[in-house]
């Protein structure tokens, strides 16, 4: 169902799509403003279900690329998305009539809104990742066969590039990444522009939606003063995400973050208030991969989150900080995420983890403590 | 409220060291003497327009309840919530500019995006856009352009404007374009002040910019103020430093408070909580901290106050201040209370300083929380026969509601369903009663009424390290070592009791430019004051 999103629902929408951000995504914070400005002038945008398009619809999705730590401070001009979207339009000769996002996170759930509010077409309500991940080949729509190609790109001067890497979408993502490194470390693109039929095929249903009722769930509950993982956990068992559990609960006590070849890099550590025990979280501008001890405890794709102890707001990769209490809570990703194909692209091994996927709800049973 | 509670409380006899601690509130202007850990008087006076007139009253009492000669007195502590109260009435805010370089970057968000307009209103708010700001491995996103930031300070000029917040995207990696666009607005603008964000925040453009913006427009006011106390203090005799509290309950010099008040922010909400930690001997409660106009509910853990989320607004604007985690409701000593029928309702608005003029139990002719608490026999101030023939029924349920507005704060602080103890400081906490609903237990320490003067006596000290340090690969470990304890020394050094320092905050942020995997590490480490000497 086609619905649409206004100002008042913009703090739960970036709050929901930061969680499933898991850690990257792009600052919720920055999103939620851009996108209150472009409203002032427009009142709502459109979100249409995946299942309203029509066959021969053409829907380009926008996003930001490159290290959120360089986002927060360079922030954009706010023509960029845009910009990108035109180039490609020009390139491929299609007129887009519906934007997506390429991933869920605060910031990359929040451009198609910003580019829908500012050229008047809707978003559609799916997108490539059901969660964040940091490489552009690592898309549902690469697992199930859209090309990332043509993809363009454009930086706060104006100037835009196109990359035509055919159905290579891992070398689409090399020469994006190189250009996105010559721009400061923060680039705006189009790609995986697509038909109706296929968004319908690959993407992951209704993760705006999703993303909405998550973030109004955290807010409720502390308002009702609930304990917000546990109302998170009873929502997600409704969902494609059936899993949700809080695996470690303690204080950052080292946060080592680096910006590299156009990511934010880094392992955050966490020790427990009660014992010895602590937690590593490795993270390639997302949280990767949650080892308790000696032990993994969650392997990409299964979603990691690291939430505000009392609050339950999630905390992205870029704002954790040495002394912050948290929890670490654990979703399980879609089937459609744990497919021997999918995990080609973006389990483990893809990361470099020698490690083999295994859904963390299975992994739970091994680690009792 | 209160009528200043004479007398000496605690005597040692081995002086080991005098030191005053007062807190200047909205509403009252509270002072302890203290020596060692022994509270020797305690005085509460109303917190005068002029700041200073108030805490020589302060003083004056404190002396008359407990003599001293000023020479015996080895530091001032003082703590205020005068410059956030500024920020939050909108109120003695000087006409502020807020200068950024980032363009053609950042334009989407220019600066003052989200301030509520009545602030923006207030400080006369302009923002400015220029060429400008890094890259974070140290490029120029754009050079700077002269001409375009001689307009611009000519505008600020002719808008009278008399402070001016500089921001430069990635400064805290590079400063050096803050410093030369400050260069030149101090050239151009004679007199104006300027306030850098490499100085003020950390990696953050908005909530950098934003924390400067707010020290920007309280420059003026600090300077009035800070010049004003020391004066003050020095005119009465006293040669001992004065310190003003900051938002992590250490303690800065005066000279410094002038040019950061941004830096006392949120001392306010610390000095009462850590005052209670103190006084009560809980380590882990709520504390409900009640005022002329508001109670203020925060929570300790672990002897620590529970810190606010990232997203802290002060005034609705967004910051990054490392701040407590306190919720207010509008019951105070002097909130009005309004009668319709059976139904009674206490606040949220009040009489704020006035409440000796306006209160009943004063001769006055507002009905206010502080009269049912004297009719019901709960305190005694003023004259309790100018409140006795107020229905016992209805001040029965003007006080029950109070206790259970404050209670329901208490219980949406609470994250546990298990009930937590509950400490109630502050001089309006005479009308709460000594049970609360969902509280485990409710107490109320011995000089309970003035917690946030004693929260800023036994302030803590720190100590900081920032700069470049090298960091060969596989080293992070050692190297974060070795400026961690860098830190604690110079903490201790400062006076800090070393089995009491903390690391309270580390932050890395890699040099790119510079060679060597150089890394901007600051640490802040933070202890008890030790008993022995300042």
């Amino acid at each position: 169902m086609a619905f649409d999103i206004t100002i008042d629902d913009l703090g739960d929408l970036v709050r929901g799509a930061a969680l499933l951000g898991t850690g990257g995504g792009g600052d919720p914070a920055i999103g939620h403003t851009l996108v209150v400005e472009a409203l002032r002038d427009r009142g709502t945008i459109t979100v249409i279900d995946p299942d309203e398009l029509s066959d021969d619809d053409f829907v380009i999705p926008t996003a930001l690329m490159g290290a959120p730590s360089v986002l927060v401070e360079r922030l954009p001009r706010g023509s960029e998305p845009v910009d990108a979207l035109r180039a490609l339009e020009s390139h491929t000769g299609h007129t887009a009539t519906a934007t997506m996002p390429i991933e869920s996170g605060g910031i990359n759930s929040t451009i198609p809104l910003f580019v829908a509010a500012q050229l008047g077409i809707p978003v559609v309500d799916a997108d490539g990742m059901g969660r964040a991940f940091p490489e552009l080949q690592m898309e549902t729509f690469a697992v199930y066969g859209v090309n990332g190609s043509p993809l363009a790109i454009a930086d706060e001067h104006g100037h835009t590039a196109i990359v035509d890497t055919a159905a290579n979408n891992k070398k689409m993502e090399n020469w994006a990444r190189a250009l996105t490194i010559k721009m400061g470390g923060v680039g705006y693109i189009a790609e995986y522009g697509m038909s109706g039929a296929a968004v319908r095929r690959t993407a992951i249903p209704r993760t705006l939606s999703l993303a909405l009722r998550l973030g109004r769930t955290i807010r409720e509950a502390r308002e009702q003063h609930r304990d917000p993982v546990e109302a998170l956990s009873d929502v997600l068992s409704e969902t494609l995400y059936h899993h949700g559990e809080v695996i470690f609960t303690g204080k950052i006590v080292d946060v080592e973050r680096t910006t590299v070849e156009g990511f934010t890099r880094g392992t955050a550590r966490i020790a427990g208030f009660d014992d010895d025990a602590d937690c590593a979280v490795d993270f390639q501008n997302e949280y990767l991969v949650a080892r308790i001890g000696n032990r993994t405890r969650v392997l990409v794709p299964d979603l990691i989150t690291i939430l505000h102890l009392e609050t339950g707001e999630p905390i992205t990769a870029e704002t954790l900080r040495y002394g912050q209490r948290v929890r670490v809570f654990a979703i399980s990703t879609p089937e459609m995420m744990r497919t021997p194909e999918a995990l080609e692209t973006f389990g483990p091994a893809a990361f470099g983890l020698t490690e083999n996927f295994v859904p963390f709800e299975q992994l739970a049973e091994a680690v009792v403590r | 409220m209160h009528p200043p509670r004479l007398g000496a409380v605690t005597r040692t006899h081995e002086v080991t060291y005098m030191r005053i601690g007062i807190d200047v509130g909205g509403t009252n202007t509270d002072a302890v003497l203290l020596d060692g850990n022994s509270v020797l008087a305690e005085t509460k006076t109303a917190t005068s327009a002029d700041v200073t007139s108030g805490i020589v009253n302060a003083i004056d009492q404190l002396r008359h309840a407990r003599p001293f000669e000023p020479a015996a007195i080895k530091a001032v502590m003082i703590g205020t919530t005068h410059f956030i109260n500024a920020i939050v009435e909108a109120d003695r805010l000087s006409p502020t500019a807020a200068l950024r370089l980032g363009l053609p970057a950042t334009a989407s968000l220019p600066p003052l995006v989200g301030w509520p307009d009545r602030l923006i209103k207030a400080i006369n708010g302009q923002g400015y856009l220029c060429h400008g700001g890094h890259e974070f491995d140290g490029r120029l996103i754009s050079p700077l352009d002269r001409s375009e930031l001689l307009r611009v300070i000519e505008d600020i000029h002719t808008r009278g404007i008399r402070s001016v917040a500089i921001s430069s995207v990635f400064s805290p990696v590079n400063a050096e374009l803050e410093q030369e666009v400050a260069s030149l607005v101090l050239e151009q603008v004679p007199g104006v002040h300027v306030s850098m964000s490499h100085e003020i925040g950390r990696m953050g453009l908005l909530e950098r910019e934003n924390a400067t913006i707010i020290n920007a427009c309280l420059r003026e006011l600090a300077e009035q103020v800070c010049i004003g106390l020391a004066a003050t203090l020095r005119e009465a005799g006293f040669a001992a430093p004065l310190y003003l509290s900051q938002n992590d309950g250490t303690l800065m010099d005066v000279d410094y408070a002038r040019e950061y008040p941004v830096a006392t922010f949120a001392s306010g909400p610390t000095n009462s909580m850590r005052g209670a930690a103190f006084l009560s001997g809980l380590e882990t409660c709520a504390v409900v901290d009640v005022g002329g106009t508001t109670s203020d509910v925060g929570i300790l853990q672990s002897g620590f106050p529970r810190e606010a989320t990232a997203e802290v607004n002060v005034g609705g604007v967004r910051t990054n201040f490392r701040m407590p985690d306190v919720l207010s409701v509008g019951i105070g000593g002097g909130s009005r209370v309004r009668v319709h029928n059976d139904d009674v309702t206490v606040g949220p608005d009040s009489v704020g300083y006035r409440l000796r003029d306006e209160a009943y139990v004063f001769g006055g002719h507002t009905l206010t929380a502080t009269d049912l608490a004297v009719a019901s026999g709960q305190a005694e101030v003023g004259d309790p026969a100018l409140v006795a023939k107020l229905d016992p029924t209805q001040v029965r349920a003007g006080l029950d509601h109070m206790a259970a507005k404050v209670a329901e704060v208490v219980d949406r602080m609470r994250t546990s369903p298990t009930p937590l103890p509950v400490a109630l400081v502050g001089g309006g906490s005479i009308l709460l009663p000594d049970e609360l609903d969902g509280a485990a237990k409710v107490l109320r320490p011995d000089h309970f009424a003035v917690a946030n003067a004693i929260g800023a006596a036994i302030a803590q000290i720190g100590g900081e390290v920032d700069r470049i340090f090298a960091v060969a690969p596989g080293k992070r470990d050692d190297v974060l070592d070795t400026a961690k304890q860098e830190a604690v020394d110079r903490a201790v050094a400062a006076g800090a009791e070393p089995a009491s320092v903390e690391i309270v905050d580390v932050e890395e942020v890699p040099i790119a430019y510079l060679p060597g995997n150089a890394t901007r590490i600051r640490v802040r480490a933070v202890g008890d004051l030790t008993l022995r000497d300042l």
